[in-house]
């Protein structure tokens, strides 16, 4: 994958396949300490001990275990190449944890890419899924609650032409106040 | 902090979005796009993107979905095009670049782009 913002959003879509329906996904961007961090937790099935021990190796996905398979093992094989870490905890019944840190100024670490895309992908989602997005890039921060959004319209679905458009245009320019215009660190 | 703006703009949009919600789900369309592992690493993501991008400048008002991998990983990134909760025609190999004439043909004329059709569902099944 070109984007770190390609694996989340394949990691997310493992979550909404384990039957989540809340997502917390935090970035962490710190120069200082030459780290990034990338957590994502949600409300899903949660896998048993046994099986959250095997994800990260690709070959022993089995077809029951549909939201297994290459995703996480590239996710972590992106992490790990970085000098970094991948870390997935999990219980039945309590949800899924997945924490990938990497060295930030590493040769090898893809950039972030485009985060509001991957999150607009999952809040298409086929069944409704919301995510509190929070992304700290220095001493900056954005945030970003679709409950929130959700709550405003009622009953109606974040589908909505004009919505997913409104939540795109909220997202790209949340993410453009954490740098300037050449991509750089505003802090 | 930065923080969510133009909440009172959200506003203005449900209340118009109310009024025309109800046409809408009698007589939709819906664009489904495969945004599994596999259909991500084949692009569906910029592809949902290239689509989102040509509703809008056409104002066509189709709901656009994503779901998980189907199995037919090697035709990703893969659209499904279901309207009126009939007929449902599955494209396969959708490049951003053939996202204007997919749109243009399927949903403007009404034709099917058959060359690049992977499976179709009729009222009477797979057809």
């Amino acid at each position: 994958m070109l984007e770190l913002a390609l694996h989340v959003l394949d990691a997310m879509r493992n979550s909404v396949d384990a039957g989540a329906d809340r997502l917390e996904l935090s970035i962490l961007e710190d120069r200082e300490q030459d780290r990034m961090m990338i957590e994502l937790t949600d409300n899903g099935q949660g896998m048993a001990r046994e099986l959250a021990e095997k994800v990260l190796d690709p070959f022993v996905t089995t077809r029951k275990t549909r939201h297994v398979g290459l995703g996480l093992p590239l996710f972590a094989a992106a992490a790990h190449r970085c000098d970094g870490d991948f870390q997935v905890r999990s219980a039945p019944g309590e949800g899924t944890r997945l924490t990938a840190v990497f060295r930030y100024n590493h040769w090898d670490r893809a950039p972030l890419g485009d985060m509001p895309s991957s999150l607009l992908a999952i809040l298409l989602a086929e069944r409704p899924v919301d995510v509190l997005y929070t992304h700290r890039v220095g001493s900056r921060q954005f945030c970003f609650d679709s409950s929130e959004i959700r709550q405003e319209l009622g009953d109606l679905p974040l589908s909505l032409p004009s919505v997913r458009t409104w939540m795109l245009k909220a997202l790209q320019e949340g993410e453009r106040g954490l740098r300037d215009s050449g991509g750089q660190f505003l802090d | 902090m930065l923080k969510l703006k133009s909440v009172d703009e959200l506003k203005k949009l449900r209340e118009e979005a109310q009024r025309a919600f109800h046409v809408r789900t009698q007589t939709s369309t819906r664009i489904i796009i495969g945004m599994g592992t596999c259909g991500i690493a084949a692009g569906a993501r910029e592809v949902m993107h290239a689509i989102l991008k040509e509703l809008e400048q056409r104002k066509i008002e189709a709901n656009v979905e994503t779901t998980s991998c189907i199995g037919m990983c090697v035709k990703e990134p893969l659209v499904d095009i279901e309207q009126g909760g009939v007929t449902r025609v599955t494209y396969g190999n959708i490049k951003v670049d053939m996202v204007p004439r997919l749109i243009e043909e399927h949903l403007v004329k009404g034709k099917i782009v058959p060359e690049w059709v992977v499976g179709r569902l009729g009222a009477e099944g797979i057809i």
